[in-house]
């Protein structure tokens, strides 16, 4: 329920102010410790080479590709159910980050398929599911503006990012319950990581960092977005009262 | 609120009904969505015909033999309980490995050998350095290919000295 | 020490995907970081704007905190 503090948009901004300068210094030391780490110290795999660091840049943009899709879910369901002013204003807030991660996610992955692999892209369960949630999320933002009433856009886009949660499952566990060419998780498993510390402490200063940016660009997207809706406010009372 | 719980409830209910359809769904194209068939998918249902399709395992040890002008591969694909011979014309990708996971993809001819157009290397999700690989591997603990078993060994991280 | 930068740029002969993959990585963060800063910018300099025009006529000048839509 504390959420719910947070709800009122004039209370939130004011947790973005104190929030926003921690956010945005621990994703510059953050990103720049893993880097660090991911070009300089840790070692070269065993069978991949230096070719395994393309994994600091892409495992963490896939793994806040799906947590900035589970945020615009959350906020639309929390804009349909409890009609939380705040709640739109999130999802719409964090759609175009989570479109940049996906992005990341496979342009990266086309780099780190086509030397390992052999392929720069293959239609495995995993690739496809990832390429399904890019356009979920150029869905979502193409329904926002879609419509003449934003009220209106806000509900269809609202509609489309909480059917399209069901992919996040499916893009999760697609490597356990289908043959894919994707190699299962490494890190969040049942029996704990399969990668070497070395390894591991870039990768997860670099997942650190990349949601330290996150939540910075969010903070500064919902100060926009609360500033928009003020100025549509301001401009109706406004022509209001001239008539 | 009594409408807010019923926005709520009809949103558990549509959320639910979508999980259960899709995974419906998702069950009754299992096959259209596998990627590749196993060797013992392929013992059990036989091959699609001649149509081209994928075949994935592992490069069986000391199965790997080169044509005498070097270009012809041929190599065995297993999954442990089956394994099917294979020959590619081709160049392969650098992880290509006896023990190593390929996906190769074309047809079987009618004497029970895969002609592969394309192979591709599959990796596994264990990453460790070449130092910590051959000490496992010297101790015996742990084969190329090989997931490594934690019940076994207590993580890759265990043997370079301690897990962060 | 020439040798040790060019052997770290080659990153074991696929320095192309492993710098494009980084550079991939930046470009997009930062056009997105930019374009964020922009708009917050834009958008908080024009509600200055609209609130001091709003002040002057006399009118209500400050614009509700509450549910906008």
């Amino acid at each position: 329920m504390v959420m719910h503090r947070f709800a009122n948009p004039a209370r939130f901004l004011r947790f973005a102010a104190v929030a926003l300068p921690w956010f945005s210094a621990a994703a510059v030391l953050c990103m720049a410790a893993g880097l660090a780490f991911g070009l300089f110290v840790s070692p070269a795999d065993y069978q991949q080479g230096e070719t395994v660091r393309i994994m600091y840049v892409h495992v963490p943009s896939a793994w806040m590709a799906m947590f900035a899709y589970t945020v615009v879910a959350g906020g639309s369901i929390s804009a349909l159910v409890w009609k939380h002013p705040l709640g739109e204003i999130v999802a719409r807030a964090a759609a175009p980050i989570g479109t940049g991660f996906t992005l990341v996610c496979l342009v990266t992955g086309a780099l780190w398929g086509k030397p390992m692999w052999g392929a720069w892209w293959v239609w495995d369960a995993r690739l496809t599911s990832v390429l399904v949630l890019f356009f979920l999320y150029l869905g979502y933002m193409a329904l926002l503006g879609a419509f003449d009433d934003p009220v209106r856009g806000g509900r269809a886009a609202s509609i489309l990012a909480i059917v399209g949660l069901v992919n996040v499952p499916i893009i999760k566990w697609s490597v356990d319950w289908w043959n894919t060419l994707h190699q299962p998780a490494s890190v969040a498993r049942m029996d704990g990581p399969a990668i070497h510390s070395s390894m591991l402490v870039p990768l997860l200063l670099m997942a650190a960092g990349f949601a330290c940016y996150f939540a910075a660009v969010l903070l500064l997207r919902v100060r926009a977005e609360v500033a928009a809706r003020r100025i549509r406010t301001l401009r109706l009372a406004a022509m209001e009262a001239e008539s | 609120m009594t409408r807010k719980r019923r926005r709520l409830l009809v949103l558990v209910v549509a959320l639910g009904l979508l999980g259960s359809a899709t995974a419906l769904m998702l069950a009754a194209f299992q096959d259209s969505l596998v990627f590749f068939y196993s060797p013992s998918d392929l013992q059990a249902k036989g091959a699609p015909g001649d149509r081209s399709f994928r075949l994935g395992g592992l490069v069986e040890a000391s199965s790997v033999t080169r044509s005498a002008d070097g270009r012809t591969i041929a190599f065995r694909v297993t999954d442990g309980a089956h394994a099917v011979p294979v020959t590619f014309r081709g160049i392969l990708p650098d992880l290509f490995r006896e023990g190593q996971g390929v996906v190769t993809e074309g047809r079987m001819r009618p004497d029970g050998t895969f002609e592969a157009r394309d192979v591709l290397a599959k990796h596994d999700e264990t990453y460790m350095p070449r130092e910590v690989a051959d000490a496992l591997k010297k101790a015996g603990r742990w084969k190329e290919g090989e997931g490594l078993r934690p019940t076994a060994v207590p993580g890759p991280a265990a043997a370079g000295g301690g897990r962060s | 020490m020439i040798d040790r930068l060019a052997a770290f740029l080659a990153m074991g002969g696929h320095g192309g995907f492993v710098w494009g993959a980084y550079a991939t990585a930046a470009i997009v963060l930062l056009a997105i970081l930019a374009a964020s800063l922009l708009r917050v910018q834009r958008e908080e300099r024009a509600l200055q704007r609209l609130a001091e025009a709003g002040g002057r006529r006399g009118g209500r000048a400050r614009g509700p905190a509450g549910p906008a839509a």
